[in-house]
């Protein structure tokens, strides 16, 4: 084993994060899988860094935690005002901007 | 991918298997579950270990970071959000789609496919630098990372600044709800219950036996079947209603009844 295993781990998290992104269909679960594969990518940059020797590829992970976070609070925030509106957080149900 | 020299000891080697697993078991459990709930504790699962794995890569502060930022605060968050958009919104497993399911696994499959063999063959002969001298040079990994943080990378820190204000601002704006008219009074909510068609009183206590009580219990109505509205809405969503055992439902009619011999 050496570092790249982690690259491969990354992989795997990122993959199965998509599928959950392309499958479930409640709004919360699909903000998870997008979580996972910002994961994963943080997982990949770290594994980087190390193999490149320097800490650029932890202060890019640490920054996209950052963006994470904010993106989390504002995403959640959508998810909370459509569910007054439409009572469902299936993404299945807002199909207004079609029309 | 052996032959590369590494400077992975067998400890991390371990620790590697044991969290790896452990990740894309929770990752696999988020996918898979049924609610809500489950799938956001199965994340939490997989952002502990995948911390545990950022200490083995000689991260220290990011593994801090994932777990009070991840599982602390995003998965929480998440949590909150379920609890307030409902337990029992749980997902319908009908394909609107035909055969989504089984391209959207086939595409994820080929992509990771796809960057196994790519990185794995990019990177096969790659020595690992390690970062023993990175995390040195500056008294630590965290000294390190302030350093590159406060000089290279000061611009976008500084604008990360700006995205969080931002997204405070956003979430304030998209949450807020004006009230259109004025608050309900007691007063009001009284004439609404007594002029509406629901109960005016108390709903129904859950049911009271010699061995359950509690409000997963359903009351019996004079005829013998369960009244629906004893048990507590939230209860019944969840699908935790107990159904009672026709034993019960023969001692109460022996209660009510007296023995019948």
């Amino acid at each position: 084993m050496n570092p790249s295993s982690y690259i491969v781990l990354s992989a795997i998290l990122f993959s199965i994060g998509a599928i959950g992104v392309l499958v479930r269909r409640n709004a919360i679960i699909v903000f998870m899988s997008v979580e996972l594969m910002l994961n994963a990518a943080n997982l990949a940059f770290v594994a980087f860094a190390r193999m490149n020797g320097n800490l650029d590829g932890q202060v890019v992970a640490f920054f996209v935690m950052v963006v994470a976070a904010a993106e989390v609070v504002v995403g959640l925030a959508i998810i909370v005002t459509i569910f007054r509106t439409r009572r469902s957080a299936s993404i299945d149900e807002p199909n207004l901007l079609k029309y | 991918m052996s032959e590369a020299v590494t400077d992975v000891n067998t400890g991390e080697v371990v620790v590697f298997w044991v969290c790896a697993v452990l990740a894309v078991a929770g990752a696999l459990g988020m996918v898979l579950s049924r609610k809500a709930v489950h799938s956001a504790l199965w994340v939490a699962l997989t952002m502990i270990n995948l911390a545990v794995l950022y200490l083995a890569n000689s991260a220290p502060f990011l593994g801090m970071v994932q777990v009070v930022v991840y599982t602390g605060a995003v998965m929480m968050l998440f949590l909150f959000v379920l609890m307030v958009v409902g337990v029992d919104a749980s997902d319908s497993f009908i394909e609107t789609i035909k055969g989504q399911r089984l391209a959207a696994t086939l595409l994820s499959v080929g992509l990771a496919i796809l960057l196994i063999w790519g990185l794995g063959s990019a990177l096969s002969g790659v020595p690992a630098q390690g970062l023993d001298a990175a995390n040195t040079a500056d008294g630590g990994n965290v000294q390190g990372i302030a350093h590159l943080i406060f000089t290279k990378y000061l611009l976008v820190f500084e604008l990360t600044s700006g995205l969080l204000i931002t997204a405070a601002m956003g979430a304030m704006v998209l949450a807020h709800r004006d009230r259109w008219k004025p608050a309900p009074s007691q007063r009001d909510l009284a004439v609404a219950r007594v002029l509406g068609d629901g109960p005016v009183g108390n709903l129904p206590n859950p049911g009271v036996y010699a061995r359950h009580n509690a409000v997963d219990t359903p009351a019996i109505l004079p005829d013998g079947s369960t009244s629906d509205v004893s048990v507590p809405a939230p209860v019944r969503a969840r699908g935790d209603e107990r159904p009672l055992d026709r034993v019960d439902i023969e001692q109460v009619h022996q209660i009510t009844e007296g023995p019948t011999e």
